[in-house]
């Protein structure tokens, strides 16, 4: 048995580390107040190759594994989650279902752009009456001359209106009881993208509703075979379960990290508060379960290296650290006292960004539906 | 262009001084230092503004000295030359700067570059030593280098404005860090870093002894602050300080 990561793992996380804490964190509140899309941070995290870290170099990626893509999703959560969501929607929701079920032909025209960060792309399953319950699907696509023309509408897609946005990969009814995955180019006639929406946390990141009007594309922009668009975003969320649980550690990380160098500081009653044992035991919890979360991300992401199945696992992770990020952003603040609920105070935006862990890419309660069925109940 | 860096792993975080040693405890993470960050960062953009040429860190340290020695090569240095021996710990300035000035023989390359001090014994002094060593001209506390034509020309900034020096090739330089803004490895630097050739060499690889000439005979902590007066500006506060300063003829 061996835990320890290869010394590429430990490159990655010293370089998003300093990256996340000498270029991010002195503009995250900003981007936060001012809910403005960090175009500049995409470009310089697409100049680095983290926008498409686990897709091959040929398709101009960067061909890193998913353990060494769970690190960066981790230490990028750590200080801000907007920028996070930014690179891990894109390159898991967005830019993934291409490269798995792309022809040849779809891979070259849409990934050299997508992995390298040039462009973006987004993933459309969410509607307005299909949350958790995807397979009630009501946006149609119907085969007429050449071009699936698509009808309906979706909703909470992150990266689908940035100027950078190429597409959005949407799951549409193409039959009776049959769900198939269509690249949609951003610009094409009868695609009308909403203004940003307004948001609890992530308020940096970009969140829209898609609505399509007799929107025609060629028939050739399908993704894998037709029928297949349910089994295909399965397996998506299951990868995407990875990259949130990954923000979910790196969350909890952040906010135990500002408590402990807060209570060291903070004195009262004549001393620091971290010399209370009231204060020490919440750090010990945190620490605790923050080590036992980021084992089971990463243990759910070395089995995807692997080619073993993860499902159960990346399900597992998710919902642990959903539930950690909760309890770590909230006993983070609780130690803050007075000055975690102002504004300026970095854990008051972890604490606001940390709830849509507990609900995007399946909430927690469809984690335990997905658990359960992997325990054969 | 061949182009040497010299690089040192330091202690991450807070330092601690051995007491048992009295050396500086290296037991727990560390990072490459910082200031030579940028020296590679010089080194990189010479090497590349030149079209070619090669980029090689020296470095002297134990073996773990090897992952800062990572970092630069993941930042983009072409190979890494580490020498580490049980009997080179604890060297101090004599012996390590014999042992960079050996490895810097064999590798003659036409610039040597340093940061200009390392972030845990802050002595500012080693590129001199090696330079006096290696018998060629030494340039420290660069802020802005031009290498072309056989020389180095370093400006730097003084008191009074800025001094330009101008030395012959091969030469030494000291880069500050108000040089440059070292670039974060990108993620194929840091995939790529573990296939460049990294070489680690023991003393008698060099034949040469690293030992420390010096012995530390006593730490102690700076003494605590004297007596501190603290002024309240009531409109006169600056006549005050400047009556406290010509008392102790200060001015």
């Amino acid at each position: 048995m061996n835990l320890e990561l290869d010394q590429e793992h430990e490159l990655v996380r010293q370089t998003v580390r300093e990256f996340a804490e000498q270029r991010i964190a002195p503009v995250a509140e900003e981007l936060d107040r001012e809910a403005r899309f960090p175009y500049d941070l995409v470009r310089e995290l697409a100049e680095l190759g983290l926008m498409g870290m686990t897709i091959p170099e040929e398709y101009g990626g960067g061909g890193a594994d998913t353990v060494s893509y769970a690190i960066a999703v981790e230490e990028l959560t750590r200080i801000d989650s907007s920028v996070a969501i930014t690179v891990a929607a894109h390159h898991s929701l967005g830019t993934l279902p291409i490269y798995y079920y792309g022809t040849e032909e779809q891979r070259r025209e849409w990934l050299p752009d997508l992995a390298s960060g040039r462009r973006l792309a987004a993933f459309g399953l969410t509607e307005p009456g299909a949350g958790s319950d995807a397979g009630n699907t009501r946006t149609t696509a119907e085969l007429r001359d050449g071009s699936w023309v698509i009808n309906g509408s979706k909703l909470f897609i992150t990266n689908a209106g940035t100027d950078l946005t190429a597409c959005v990969t949407i799951t549409a009814r193409t039959g009776d009881g049959e769900v198939s995955n269509i690249v949609v180019p951003n610009g094409t006639p009868g695609y009308g993208i909403s203004e940003p929406m307004h948001k609890l946390g992530w308020r940096a990141s970009d969140t829209r509703e898609l609505s399509f009007e007799d929107c025609a594309v060629p028939e050739a922009n399908l993704l894998g075979p037709r029928g297949e668009g349910f089994k295909q975003f399965l397996e998506i969320l299951d990868g995407g379960r990875i990259s949130v649980a990954a923000m979910g550690v790196g969350l909890a990380q952040g906010a135990y990290d500002l408590a402990y160098a807060y209570a060291k500081e903070r004195e009262q009653f004549g001393q620091p508060i971290a010399r209370f044992q009231a204060v020490q035991f919440a750090l010990a919890d945190m620490a605790t379960e923050i080590e036992a979360g980021r084992a089971l991300v990463y243990k759910a992401a070395w089995l995807k290296d692997q080619g073993r199945p993860f499902a159960r696992e990346a399900a597992m992770a998710k919902l642990y650290t959903g539930l950690l990020s909760n309890r770590a952003a909230n006993a983070s603040l609780q130690i803050h006292g007075g000055y975690g609920f102002m504004d300026e105070s970095p854990i008051s935006r972890l604490y606001r960004d940390q709830k849509i862990l507990e609900i995007g890419e399946g909430t927690n309660e469809v984690q335990r539906m997905v658990i359960a069925r992997h325990l054969g109940l | 262009m061949k182009v040497a860096v010299c690089v040192k792993q330091v202690p991450e975080g807070t330092k601690r001084i051995d007491p048992g040693t009295k050396r500086l405890d290296r037991s727990g993470e560390g990072a490459l230092n910082s200031f030579d960050a940028h020296a590679v960062e010089e080194a990189l953009r010479i090497r590349d503004a030149a079209g070619g040429g090669e980029v090689v860190l020296v470095s002297m340290g134990p073996a773990k000295a090897a992952d800062a020695l990572r970092k630069a090569l993941a930042m983009g240095a072409d190979r890494a030359v580490l020498v580490t021996d049980d009997a080179a710990a604890g060297a101090d300035l004599v012996g390590t700067s014999r042992v960079l000035a050996a490895v810097l023989e064999r590798e003659a390359p036409e610039l040597v570059l340093f940061g200009q001090q390392a972030a845990d014994a802050d002595g500012a002094v080693l590129w001199s030593a090696v330079a006096e060593r290696l018998r060629r001209p030494v340039i420290s506390q660069v802020a802005e280098l031009t290498v072309a034509d056989g020389t180095a020309r370093g400006k730097r900034q003084t008191e009074f404005g800025y001094d330009v020096i101008e030395a012959p090739l091969p030469a030494v330089v000291a880069v500050s860090d108000a040089i440059n803004e070292p670039r974060y490895p990108s993620l194929k630097g840091i995939m790529g870093a573990k296939s460049k050739p990294q070489e680690t060499l023991v003393l008698s690889d060099l034949g040469v002894e690293a030992g420390a000439k010096t012995e530390v005979l006593a730490l102690a902590d700076p003494p605590p602050r004297g007596e501190t007066r603290k002024l309240e500006d009531d409109g006169n506060a600056a006549a005050q300080i400047v009556e406290f300063l010509d008392e102790r003829r200060l001015l």
